[in-house]
């Protein structure tokens, strides 16, 4: 088991035939993921790396039975992009795609009101099941097979984390990444109630940074729901006020969003926070040991 | 993207929503001119810089006649305004707003920003005029009233009216006051702003509600379709190493410290910061390469990190996924031929063609120190930064 997606997920790729695009069909091509069609307009009828490229999405999920879709596709197209992958009906659309207008992601955000689709994204590196399934752009390599979920609104930082992970012996169920935009659309809650739900899941890592409050409804919501520990790391310590880092979600304003109250609260509500980003792994495993859970977590 | 009070004011009178008269000026003799065509017993003198705090700072001023106009235009321009929104080393002023006097009545805030626990723009507006909306927030969040807007609808008449209701807007204002909001809310969600703040709204003795101050940010991710908001960027407003760094999409921050960063990732890139913090180390800057890095992206990255006279070592760490390490190791070794590197410099690379780019870093015969972990990468640059 893992959560969202698993061996058995039929990916699109959308935007295909762009650069980004085509690397990274190949990389998870090889680490096994099953591509069934790409979509790019104008382009229907050909084919790339012996996938078949169709000229919408509902065209390319009537032929293949998709039920995924990963997004390449360029921000100022990006949206529409997402709305079309819905509009289809897909079980889940991740988008890479980085710098989407906020007033773009305001209104997909509005017409997936009531629809069933989950989107991940956008502006993140995607979500892989070890050993079963990688959609995005995350190298494959450091992942392993285990009972660790990962969620985090940083693509880079959730390498490390598992990197680290990994490297001592734990693999992971699934790791996740959200995305670092102010307007996304899984969030941490609902990655945590999935990994709660989710059998193969001992434990969780939940990796946030400055800016916004979704950090302190997520430890809320463990505090009342979450009955597996949660493990945290907040970036943006030395962040100065006033300063977007990056992300454009990434900014503490108005006294709002620091690294301190984050960790504050994480720490009430039942969630032990790495104190550097190279004690993630150590934080997680001193958790385990605690509860006992270290036999049931060491993979390899 | 931040623009001048002026420059916003331009935009609101477009869209109908109503400013005082008003002039931007260069000069102490383009002031008075101002002032002169404006007609007004009562002019005002206005410092046009991007930060707020301005009237506190000594840059707004009231002039009751020509004369005094030319002694505040004077007084004002090539002054250095130190606000809390400026940091120590403050703003010099280049441009002045001249703009009529009026009679004010009462002063009220209005304000428009993304609303992310529901995804949607949301208007706020209290009576507390003129007093920072963090302050109200903190001391009377009772006096801050909010509408959340759907983007379908967009802002309704009955939203705006509830708002003026609310904050006790006189009804005699009413229609001007609702007006003025849906104009507001047309040009947020037309000119793809972040915030738009207009703090004070007056209403006057002559029965009018105008927006005395205005701030208008934008989303940088939609300048490519707001072409006309481009052109009222001003580039002395903003730090030269921030302004070259954007024409290669690279995104940076100058900081106080000494240890120039290069990172992949802008959550990997605020945890190298922390960490290098940790370790008793002090970041000059937050540089993130992002994803499509090229070799010539990284040399130019090298040299903005570089042009700042305190850096005394680089740590750069990457851990690729879309990017590439043979990219990233590429770029560094062409850059550090290209501006003759006497620093230290350590260098960790993981992920996405690893192996590849250490290969290139090793078989360079440049003075590079791998890295093995960020814990490692920080300790060796603090150290060597130290040892200097």
């Amino acid at each position: 088991m893992s959560v969202f997606i698993n061996k058995d997920t039929k990916v699109l790729v959308q935007g295909i035939t762009g650069s980004t695009a085509l690397f990274h069909t190949k990389q998870m091509l090889e680490y096994g993921t099953k591509i069934v069609g790409g979509v790019t307009p104008k382009k229907g009828g050909t084919e790339v790396e012996g996938v078949p490229v169709y000229n919408t999405v509902q065209e390319a999920v009537e032929q293949t039975g998709a039920n995924a879709s990963v997004i390449y596709v360029p921000a100022p197209f990006a949206a529409d992009a997402i709305i079309e992958a819905v509009d289809a009906e897909l079980d889940l659309v991740i988008c890479i795609t980085e710098h989407i207008p906020v007033m773009d992601m305001v209104k997909v955000k509005r017409y997936m009101e009531g629809k069933n689709t989950r989107l991940v994204g956008p502006n993140c590196p995607g979500v892989i099941t070890p050993d079963e399934c990688k959609i995005g752009i995350m190298p494959g390599y450091i992942h392993k097979k285990g009972h660790i979920g990962v969620v985090s609104r940083s693509g880079t930082l959730t390498y490390e984390a598992v990197h680290q992970l990994s490297q001592a012996g734990f693999g992971q169920s699934t790791a996740v990444g959200i995305g670092g935009d102010p307007v996304n659309g899984t969030d941490f809650i609902d990655t945590l109630k999935a990994f709660n739900e989710d059998p193969e899941t001992e434990a969780v890592m939940m990796i946030g940074e400055i800016g916004g409050t979704a950090e302190e409804e997520a430890a809320e919501w463990v505090k009342a729901n979450m009955t597996k520990p949660v493990v945290g790391f907040i970036g943006g310590r030395t962040a100065p006020p006033g300063k977007r880092m990056g992300h454009a979600g990434a900014i503490i304003s108005g006294g709002k969003g620091t690294a301190e109250e984050k960790i504050k609260i994480m720490n009430n509500c039942g969630i032990k926070v790495a104190e550097t980003p190279s004690v993630m792994g150590e934080t997680l495993i001193s958790v385990l040991e605690e509860k006992g859970l270290i036999d049931k977590c060491k993979t390899h | 993207m931040n623009i001048h009070e002026y420059q916003g004011k331009e935009i609101l009178r477009k869209y109908g929503v109503a400013v005082p008269n008003g002039k931007v000026a260069f000069t102490v003799d383009e002031a008075v001119q101002a002032a002169e065509e404006l007609g007004t017993n009562v002019s005002v003198v206005k410092a046009q810089i991007h930060a707020g705090g301005r009237g506190k700072a000594g840059g707004v001023k009231v002039a009751k006649n020509i004369d005094e106009v030319r002694t505040y235009a004077d007084e004002i321009l090539g002054k250095t305004l130190i606000t809390h929104q400026t940091g120590p080393e403050g703003k010099e002023v280049k441009r002045l707003l001249i703009e009529e006097g009026c009679d004010i009545k009462k002063e009220y805030y209005i304000g428009l920003v993304l609303d992310r626990a529901t995804s949607r723009v949301t208007m706020m507006a209290s009576e507390e005029g003129g007093t920072e909306i963090e302050e109200v927030a903190a001391t009377t969040p009772e006096k801050i009233f909010k509408e959340v807007i759907d983007p379908v609808t967009g802002l309704l008449p009955y939203q705006a009216r509830r708002l003026a209701f609310n904050i006790n807007i006189p009804a005699e204002y009413l229609s001007k006051a609702v007006k003025f909001m849906m104009g507001l809310y047309q040009v947020f969600v037309e000119k793809d702003c972040s915030i738009a703040e207009i703090n004070p709204l007056v209403t006057t003795g002559d029965g009018e509600v105008l927006a005395l101050d205005a701030k208008l940010n934008f989303d940088d991710n939609a300048l490519f379709r707001q072409k006309d908001i481009v052109e009222y960027r001003d580039l002395e407003e903003e730090d030269e190493k921030e302004i070259e760094a954007s024409k290669y999409d690279l995104s940076y921050i100058a900081l106080d410290g000494n240890i120039g960063c290069m990172v992949n990732g802008a959550g990997l890139a605020m945890a190298t910061m922390d960490i290098i913090k940790h370790y008793n180390g002090d970041p000059a800057n937050f540089l993130d390469v992002g994803g499509g890095a090229t070799a010539e992206k990284v040399t130019e990255a090298f040299k903005i990190i570089l042009s700042d006279k305190n850096v005394k070592g680089i740590f750069v760490n990457i851990f690729g996924g879309i990017m590439k390490c043979d990219v990233i190791a590429e770029g560094v070794v062409q850059a550090t031929k290209e501006v003759g590197l006497t620093i230290p410099l350590v260098v960790r690379l993981e992920g996405t063609n690893v192996d590849a780019g250490k290969k290139i870093l090793a078989d360079s015969g440049l003075n590079i120190t791998p890295a093995e972990s960020m814990a490692d990468g920080a300790e060796k640059i603090v150290a060597l930064v130290n040892e200097a």
